[in-house]
């Protein structure tokens, strides 16, 4: 890692991360209170007061837990089936100049699932199966939505510890659009038009067909007058290359398509409104790209500058959340503390996965590969080691799932930072507001453990915390851990689980851990060999990750609304000299501590049978 | 009861409302800035030859082969460098197929270069970019192709090796990301300078 230019990258990253994370978290205090003032008022709250009219909405009135999650609940399966049934009449809508068909009901499915819930796993290839329409109204509005639910959400909680004797947490309805207006569209809209002028498309034309330089040939499938694959009968082979005979002596024959030369002189560029869906995509931590390459692709992510704004972008609003906590809790140093903790976990994370790449892969090097220039396989020039790393750690700390380069061609330790990050439950700043949600969940645990070490009931910023408490928090950290085990455990046993895999040994198991770790985690990133839309249209793949992503979402928020709601009904007990201080440097520490032990206990053995064990295969040589 | 159904008529009134200002209002407010300001970006940096005809985008790679223009990064984009099918080879570590192709690659990238057999060959030369559409190469892999071309255009080195300093980016604002040469650019400069065809 012998790289002054790429320290100097870090260090200019963490001091704008650094500071961000006061202004932002000031504004946010004023956006995430119904009353609060912006210096957007006179542009956007006429538009507020027209949107509450027309939807029935009273700001003022807040909402007991119960109702908080009941409406969060209704407007997320109102936000599924609107997107499930644009993609699936997209052939009848509007602006689909490519003229793709509607999708399949697995694939709508998965990918209403993988949007709602700000997972955003794209099972499918953007750029050849999505109008724009589907991208910029069944799409993009949940880019937005779920966005807002998540730091709805964290405010939610911050308010039940913030509160004592208090019956409410705040009202859904005005949180969500208060974030949507007041946060997300403005900053958003500068955003995109940064993006642009780096190089990000914004248009709707259909795509542009260029006359290419240099024409070369390349063999597709015959197909006849009606569009079918035209197939002759051959006698299969094994895979020495000698005929197999049946029963009878008689040559087994099998359908082959006939393949025949075309000559390829033009390439088809794809064209559509990508800046605006880019910009909400990295600030809303959803990542799900308007092309299959995501964020690797030129469209979405031309420069080395453009880059550094999607990855700062990625962590802008967690880490300010840290501070609108301690703002409400009137305990900035809590605030700093958690932020401290995720900074740490941060780094770490970093550091393992660039040295890891930046070492690249033996095997290579001893076929002739320069050794300086590290893993190249999946990365693009212009991020170079570096930022590729980077990227990648950032995209799994947070839920965000965008990728600048391909993870399942990481080196086995850099590719198991971003799986561990997840594994953590993105709680490494993490998603918008389901960083800081799932941080308070080890906040809880970890006030707990200490209070269990020195015997006296466990208190969190002056109030107890009893055995319904830390029942809701094991409730959050089981399921989670159970989906991802149980989900891998089943796809790697099965024939549909291995159908779909594009590596062999560990690194296939590596794939399908990193595919159930994603979704429930609502990353979205992926070691995108695996294919989960296979050309058979068997549905197992689309179905348990559709479902693994509602269950890491929605068994995850309704425990926290819980834990909200009971946390504020709590009275205010004073602090004393055996109060254990949310704060400093031992409490980082423990906060630490308990999410890699509880990250770590979980999922190492799952790690070594994966990626650890590829480690030792690769330096011994072995290939698959 | 009726609460349920007055919160269901707020979810569905509100995904209406969002739907038009996120997915209607906001986007264009984008698209019209973007037509007004950056019309050459916002419509994806598309390159013309003298006749106006559309050649390429300066963000993607085309496939290039012969021996007087620079060869762009191994591409997995469908069949190679299709635009509408972006992706890597998704290849892992220990992978026996991305072993043999790499072998492959830098087989063959010393025998077009003149590169001796135990040459150490760049990286991006002999690997697969992660859109399969990178339309960059590293330096290094630009100046070992130099004299290749140079040979094919009848150029001397040195001309092509200054098209190539002109032709790098570096990093950006001076330290962000990595220094890196545009292939399609940089071959559309060598067409300009050696009019011959390779």
């Amino acid at each position: 890692m012998n790289h002054p230019n790429a320290w100097i990258q870090f260090a200019l990253y963490v001091g704008a991360l650094l500071f961000l994370t006061k202004p932002l978290g000031l504004y946010l205090v004023q956006v995430l209170d119904p009353r609060g003032r912006t210096w957007l008022d006179p542009v956007v709250r006429p538009v507020e007061r027209l949107t509450y009219r027309l939807c029935g909405i009273d700001p003022e009135k807040e909402q007991a837990w119960t109702g908080y999650t009941l409406a969060m609940l209704l407007f997320s399966v109102v936000g599924l089936l609107f997107t499930y049934v644009i993609l699936r009449l997209q052939d009848h809508l509007p602006l689909n100049p490519q003229g793709f068909p509607g999708l399949s009901p697995a694939l709508a499915f998965n990918t209403a699932a993988s949007f709602t819930t700000n997972t955003n796993w794209q099972s499918y290839t953007g750029e050849a199966t999505m109008s724009y329409f589907s991208q910029m109204v069944g799409l993009t509005i949940h880019n937005f939505t779920s966005a807002a639910m998540g730091i709805a959400i964290a405010a939610a909680l911050v308010r039940g510890i913030a509160r004592h004797t208090a019956k409410t947490i705040g009202n859904f309805w005005a949180d969500t659009v208060r974030v949507t207006y007041y946060l997300l569209v403005p900053v958003c809209f500068v955003f995109a038009l940064v993006l642009v002028s780096q190089g990000i498309i914004q248009n709707f034309q259909p795509y542009t067909v260029a006359k290419t330089y240099e024409p070369y040939t390349i063999q597709v499938p015959k197909l006849d007058a009606k569009g079918n694959a035209v197939t002759t009968s051959v006698p299969k082979t094994d895979d020495k290359g000698q005929a197999l005979k049946d029963d009878k002596g008689q040559p087994v024959m099998v359908d082959q398509p006939v393949m025949v030369d075309q000559k390829v002189d033009t390439q088809t560029i794809v064209q559509g409104p990508v800046a605006s869906q880019i910009a909400i995509k990295m600030l809303g931590t959803n990542g799900g790209g308007y092309v299959n390459a995501n964020a690797a692709h030129p469209f979405e992510n031309p420069t080395p500058l453009a880059n550094f704004l999607q990855i700062l972008s990625i962590f802008a609003i967690p880490a300010a959340l840290t501070y609108y906590l301690g703002r409400m809790v009137k305990n900035q140093r809590h605030g700093w503390a958690v932020w401290g903790a995720m900074f740490a976990m941060f780094v770490a994370g970093a550091l393992v996965c660039w040295h890891s790449e930046d070492a690249g892969n033996p095997i290579h090097q001893k076929l002739g590969v320069a050794a300086a220039d590290g893993n190249m396989e999946g990365k693009e020039v212009r991020f170079g080691i570096f930022n590729s790393a980077l990227f990648a750690t950032i995209t799994t700390d947070a839920s965000c799932g965008a990728v600048n380069a391909m993870h399942d061609s990481f080196t086995p330790l850099g590719g198991l930072v971003p799986m561990f990050n997840i594994e953590t439950g993105e709680v490494i700043f993490g998603g918008v507001g389901a960083g800081l949600y799932g941080m308070l969940i080890f906040v809880v645990l970890a006030v707990f453990i200490a209070g269990l070490m020195v015997g006296r009931t466990p208190e969190y910023l002056g109030k107890k915390i009893e055995a319904y408490d830390v029942k809701l928090v094991m409730l959050v950290l089981m399921v989670l851990a159970a989906t991802i085990l149980g989900g891998t455990a089943w796809a790697a046993v099965s024939t549909w689980g291995q159908a779909g895999l594009n590596n062999a040994g560990p690194h296939g198991f590596s794939e399908i851990l990193y595919a159930y770790s994603s979704s429930v985690g609502n990353n979205g990133s992926a070691f995108a060999g695996l294919t989960a839309t296979p050309a058979d249209g068997d549905m197992h793949y689309n179905t348990t990750l559709g479902l693994a992503m509602l269950i890491g979402r929605f068994l995850m928020i309704v425990p926290i609304l819980a834990l909200a709601g009971n946390l504020a009904g709590k009275r205010l007990i004073p602090a004393s000299a055996g109060t254990f201080k949310t704060e400093g440097l031992t409490f980082v520490l423990l906060l630490v501590g308990t999410v890699l032990l509880v990250g770590a206990l979980t999922f190492l053995p799952a790690l070594a049978i994966g990626p650890v064990v590829e480690h030792f295969l690769m330096r011994a040589g072995t290939l698959f | 009861m009726k609460n349920l159904l007055a919160e269901l008529r707020t979810s569905l009134l509100l995904t209406l409302v969002f739907a038009v200002v996120l997915c209607g209002a906001y986007p264009l407010a984008v698209w019209a800035g973007a037509q007004a300001f950056f019309p050459r970006q916002a419509n994806g940096s598309l390159v013309t030859d003298a006749a106006g005809n559309v050649r390429g985008s300066a963000l993607l790679a085309q496939s290039f082969t012969s021996d007087g223009y620079f060869q762009p990064r191994a591409s997995a984009a469908g069949t190679g460098y299709d635009a509408t099918s972006s992706g890597g080879t998704n290849l892992g570590p220990t992978s026996q197929k991305l072993n043999d192709s790499i072998k492959a690659a830098i087989a063959a990238y010393r025998t077009a270069n003149g590169l001796a057999a135990d040459a150490a060959v760049p990286a991006d030369a002999v690997t697969s970019s992660g859109s399969g559409l990178d339309p960059h190469i590293s330096v290094a892999n630009a100046l070992a192709q130099s004299g290749r071309v140079a040979k094919a255009r009848h150029l001397t080195p040195e001309a092509v090796q200054q098209l190539v300093a002109a032709h790098t980016e570096g990093r950006d604002l001076g330290v962000l990301g990595e220094p890196r040469v545009n292939v399609l650019l940089l071959n559309m400069a060598l067409d300009a300078a050696s009019p011959k065809a390779p």
